[in-house]
């Protein structure tokens, strides 16, 4: 059976970047429908109806997240898109601003108007050159549409989005880290509380989404909540979810599935299965962050609970894929290395601990481990766990614990081995 | 030496720039990117044009600089090639496309060709995981690489 296309359904499109495609796809009529038929209320009632969580890697749902922001503030209120996408095995939200500029665009604007913003950016991160100009012509489209700028579609509505390009920093996906970076400084994460829905971006409250989140909003205003919601598997809900995957399958590519799609027919159905129909040997279900599952775990349904059931997370949902040949313990040494070189530097036990676990990993690699630097690792990790300023700790702990405890075998023999030769 | 200063046209996209935001060190980025392309290296006498212009200390600036891998306070080659060797990438063989450019071209990884043509990077994640390897040339993207089609690429640039 062919999957409803929501988030997808304009990537085929000759053109689908441009104004005029997009609107003869029926592009802006929820923004209509919100604008001159919806009260902002009604709009935040559908978002919380349709089941959409944050598709940035917290999950937290997003109707929810709004309404935390106060309605009448002394400061301005500000949405904060963000498009950083540095989560290794991520690549979901550069296809949806390169290919459907406007539809986060009309998300955007939607949103504004559901929490009574005037003022938004897209953070994009410093690499996606393409996408910060499609975004660019986008909004000068937008503006000249009339769905941008004062008064627009003469309801009195006024918005401006400015984008913002970063400069090469995974930190910077982490919220707070991005408010830093927006206002033109180091991007190291914010002690919270105070939580951004009260004091974020120039001090306002502000509400930060990921650029996935953005795109759904649109089909939920045009459809209903219930709908979208309907859209996830039964039971799960949640609406349909960009899945993209990599590694060692047959059809890498990003795919849009149920919520609660099975990772098996994920891998197996959808992406082709393994290369050269190899064994499957690990995957990654949630970005690099996320704890790794043994191949006998991939019976997982692809969703916020169902994962952290079994101990790991949906993330960003980008699910990375390895075969039999893998070898583990230099792919741990990769995700490490990614780690230490992304830590902000802003605390102690993420700093020295990803730093330290980066150089037992790199002497474990180079033949000359010992067994006992696997328990250091875990004792590092524990002691990461929880004691960090922002998630990013937590983050570098999901891949180093998983895989030593799961593939602990693999580790000591590698270790074994390195050392007698 | 020469004064730093944008040009007129420069100067021009600056200022809709800092217009863009509700504060003006707000701008620093932005303008580190102006500046980047406009002088190619981000000296300390850039830094400091910089800080008068967007109004902050110079000392903010360079913290600002450095923190970000995307700019350079160094010459680059006159290509940047910069290869994703994080996790899926290197699944599909990055490792080996690094030692092979490293050989290739005589140099480690952040140093530039002695003929000023490369400088090669191994950069994290890309966000092109579905088609990798992949190494970002300037400011394009090379997709599904082997190392066949890695050497051609680079026969290709003059
Ligand atoms: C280290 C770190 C990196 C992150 N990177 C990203 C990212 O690249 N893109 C993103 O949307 N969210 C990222 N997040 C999650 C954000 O902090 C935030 O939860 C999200 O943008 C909120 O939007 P959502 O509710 O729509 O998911 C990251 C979090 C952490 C801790
Ligand atoms: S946990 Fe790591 S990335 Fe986050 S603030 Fe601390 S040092 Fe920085
Ligand atoms: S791992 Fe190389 S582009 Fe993502």
């Amino acid at each position: 059976m062919a999957n409803e296309a929501v988030l997808t359904k304009n990537f085929g499109t000759k053109n689908s970047h441009t104004l005029g495609v997009y609107e003869q796809g029926g592009g802006y009529k929820a923004l209509k429908k919100a604008l001159t038929g919806m009260k902002p209320e009604a709009v935040m009632a559908e978002v919380d109806k349709s089941g959409l969580r944050g598709r940035g890697g917290a999950g937290f749902p997003t109707g929810k997240k709004w309404s935390f922001i106060p309605k009448d503030s002394p400061k301005p209120k500000y949405l904060t898109v963000n498009a950083d996408e540095g989560e290794p095995g991520t690549y979901k939200d550069r296809p949806l601003m390169e290919l459907d500029p406007h539809a986060v665009i009309e998300g955007s604007i939607i949103t504004c108007y559901a929490v009574g913003i005037h003022s938004a950016f897209i953070y994009v991160r410093g690499e996606y050159v393409k996408s910060v100009q499609r975004l660019n012509d986008a909004i000068n489209e937008a503006y000249a549409g009339g769905y941008l700028g004062k008064n627009i579609l003469n309801t009195g509505f006024d918005l401006d989005i400015v984008v913002h390009r970063g400069a090469g920093a995974y930190i910077c996906g982490e919220e707070t880290g991005l408010l830093e970076s927006l206002e033109g400084k180091k991007g190291q994460p914010r002690m919270k509380p105070p939580f951004p829905a009260i004091v974020g971006a120039f001090q306002g409250p502000t509400v930060i989404n990921n650029v996935e989140t953005m795109a759904a909003i649109p089909p939920i205003v045009n459809n209903g909540g219930e709908w979208f919601n309907n859209l996830g598997a039964p039971g799960v809900g949640g609406g349909l979810k960009l899945y993209p995957i990599s590694g060692h399958v047959k059809k890498p590519g990003v795919y849009e599935l149920p919520m609660g799609t099975t990772l098996r027919d994920i891998i197996y159905k959808h992406a082709g299965g393994i290369r050269d129909d190899k064994k499957l040997k690990a995957v990654i279900p949630g970005g690099s962050s996320a704890p790794v599952l043994r191949a006998d775990e991939i019976d997982v349904k692809m969703d916020y609970n169902s994962l952290a059931a079994i101990k790991t997370m949906l993330g960003s949902g980008a699910i990375i894929v390895m075969d039999e040949d893998t070898n583990m313990v230099k792919t741990l040494k990769v995700l490490l290395k990614f780690y230490a070189h992304e830590s902000c530097g802003k605390c102690t036990p993420c700093r020295e601990g990803t730093g330290w676990m980066d150089r037992i990993m790199t002497r474990i690699v180079k033949g000359n481990g010992h067994i006992s630097d696997l328990d250091t690792i875990l004792s590092i990790s524990n002691t990461i766990d929880g004691k960090t300023l922002c998630p990013m700790g937590q983050a570098a702990i999901g891949p180093s614990i998983s895989f030593i405890t799961k593939f602990r075998n693999e580790f000591e023999d590698y270790i074994r081995k390195g050392r007698t030769n | 030496m020469n004064k730093v200063e944008f040009s007129k046209k420069t100067l021009d996209k600056f200022k809709s720039v800092i217009a863009k935001y509700p504060e003006k060190g707000a701008a620093l980025l932005p303008t580190l990117w102006l500046a980047q392309q406009e002088f190619s290296v981000l000296t300390p006498e850039v830094e400091e044009y910089v800080a008068g212009l967007v109004g902050v200390s110079p000392v903010r600036v360079q913290e600002v600089r450095s923190f970000y891998t995307m700019y350079t306070a160094r010459p680059l080659g006159k290509y940047h090639l910069q290869l994703c060797t994080n996790i899926t990438c290197s699944l599909l063989g990055a490792e080996e496309l690094l030692e092979h450019l490293k050989k290739r071209l005589k140099v480690n990884c952040g140093e530039t060709t002695s003929d000023k043509k490369f400088t090669l990077s191994a950069v994290e994640c890309l966000g092109h995981c579905g088609t990798g390897p992949v190494i970002q040339i300037n400011d394009d993207f090379h997709e599904s690489l082997t190392r066949e089609s890695l050497d051609k690429l680079l026969d290709s640039l003059k």
